[in-house]
């Protein structure tokens, strides 16, 4: 068997795909603009992305875990974070961030804890990284990149001492 | 139904399907139930305070005994998880009651609910219960007789630990009434699971069981020498309906020698806090000037019981 043909094609650098995202959102943040963080990879991002970013409203924190659609088939996720939105949500300009962008449905579910807070201005969504395989109609408006990897293989986020990113694929 | 022999409240594989007691939970369910309740708490601060965990699911709430405080908390909570909540307060007739119990959850069953939130004077009246009904329903024990209050021994621990952080350098004393309390012993298995290192009951000899020191407790009956240096004083309510005969010579004695007054609270550290599940007796086992001063919990543990009964509810329903 030719080894290459098993080799999997090199997966972006977390750090140059994060660049890319500020240069995106720079020109359309305002000082007032609602970071929001999907637990735990996108609140990673999240981070790093407003602190580059100059926001002065603090950031927001989201756990879905209470909005999900597969809790009548799995249960409740064991490791329940806690949600925080530290700003008043009405009327307000928000993006919504996650690591990696796969079927849509976190999204949908973050987007439907949002609306609990109240009624945004809009809501945008920022992902370091769209894997493809959606099963919802949700599109990124600031995107890191494209991955291409297999059904049977997912990607996640890790983050090291010095806060420095890099993506991982693993095997289900 | 049982799923597993060994602990009717489990799964096969060892997650929490009924609740029915702290005694014999293992500490990393109690703190899989505080965390989410944690997480809850904020659900309950926002503007709106529902989540669809339990959308579309019956949640009986069957009220063998009367009770305001617990039936409306399991309510507000079911109802923040957008479940169909069902109230029935049942008045137990005194012929066969054990078959009309099992009868009326047939019935209940038969109208398709998924969760059975019970409260009975008899102790283990919903452990009969869970046992009888099919293998998707769940059963939560609101208080049975003097056995176990689960839910509310979960609400005074997720107190404690709001206040305090950590369980593993705690000094509690529970004080009062312990005979009659489903309240204490389940603070006391939840405390003790959670790494408490002292536990301290406190009361007169004929309201304190002469078994009690078997679940690893320090007895007292002199309240001043047992509150000294505590971190938590959680007082029980003096249980006038479950006395039986002459236990007690009067309130006012009581109050006298058992009763929480701002001199006695002095002895126990100044940050102490104070815990009662209520309804309180003012002026018989709390005086009003600690049940409403700084170092009281007393509301917030009603508001923290709302994110508990949260908790217990999703996490019996996922499993």
């Amino acid at each position: 068997m030719n080894k290459l043909a098993h080799s999997p094609p090199p997966l972006p650098d977390a750090e140059q795909l994060l660049a890319r995202l500020l240069d995106q959102m720079k020109p359309v943040v305002g000082p007032d603009t609602g970071i929001v963080g999907i637990h735990t990879g996108g609140v990673w991002v999240a981070q790093r992305l407003h602190a580059a970013l100059g926001i002065t409203s603090p950031l927001g924190t989201l756990d879905v875990s209470f909005y999900r659609d597969d809790f009548q088939k799995i249960g409740l996720h064991r490791d329940v974070k806690t949600s925080d939105i530290p700003f008043d949500v009405e009327g307000r300009r928000l993006i919504l961030v996650d690591d990696v962008l796969y079927t849509g449905r976190t999204i949908r579910a973050a987007i439907n804890v949002l609306f609990d807070y109240g009624r945004p201005a809009s809501i945008q969504l920022a992902a370091l990284v769209d894997r493809g395989g959606r099963e919802l109609p949700v599109a990124a408006d600031f995107l890191g990149g494209n991955i291409s990897i297999a059904v049977s293989q997912s990607v996640a986020l890790l983050r090291d001492n010095a806060e420095k990113l890099s993506l991982k694929v693993n095997e289900k | 139904m049982w799923h597993n022999p060994r602990n009717p409240q489990l799964t096969k594989n060892g997650e929490l399907h009924h609740l029915l007691s702290l005694e014999g939970l293992p500490a990393e369910i109690l703190r899989q139930i505080l965390d989410t309740a944690n997480s809850f708490v904020g659900v309950t601060q926002r503007e709106v305070k529902k989540v669809p965990l339990l959308r579309g699911k019956a949640v009986f709430n069957i009220f063998f005994e009367p009770s305001t405080r617990t039936r409306t908390t399991f309510e507000i909570a079911a109802k923040r998880l957008s479940a169909d909540v069902i109230n029935l307060a049942i008045n137990v007739s005194s012929q066969s009651k054990g078959e009309s119990v099992l009868d009326t959850v047939a019935n209940l069953s038969a109208m398709q609910a998924d969760m059975f939130i019970v409260r009975h004077a008899a102790s283990g009246a919903p452990y009969m219960i869970a046992k009888h009904v099919g293998p998707d329903i769940h059963v939560i024990n609101a208080g049975d007789g003097r056995h176990a209050h689960p839910t509310q021994g979960l609400l005074d621990v997720f107190t404690i630990r709001h206040y305090k952080k950590d369980f593993t350098n705690l000094r509690v004393a529970i004080v009062g009434d312990v005979l009659h309390s489903r309240v204490a012993r389940s603070q006391i298995h939840a405390l003790t699971t959670l790494g408490c290192p002292e536990i301290r009951v406190i009361g007169p000899r004929t309201l304190i069981p002469a078994d009690i020191r078997s679940l690893g407790v320090q007895v007292y009956h002199d309240m001043r020498q047992g509150l000294r240096d505590v971190d938590v004083v959680s007082m029980l309510r003096l249980q006038n309906e479950r006395m039986k005969g002459a236990l007690l010579a009067s309130g006012q004695e009581f109050y006298k020698y058992y009763g929480l007054t701002d001199d006695k609270l002095a002895l126990a550290k100044p940050d102490a806090i104070v815990l009662h599940p209520g309804p309180m007796n003012r002026g018989v086992e709390i005086d009003s000037s600690v049940a409403d001063g700084t170092q009281s919990v007393i509301l917030p543990q009603v508001s923290f019981g709302i994110a508990i009964r949260m908790a217990v509810m999703t996490i019996v329903a996922g499993n």
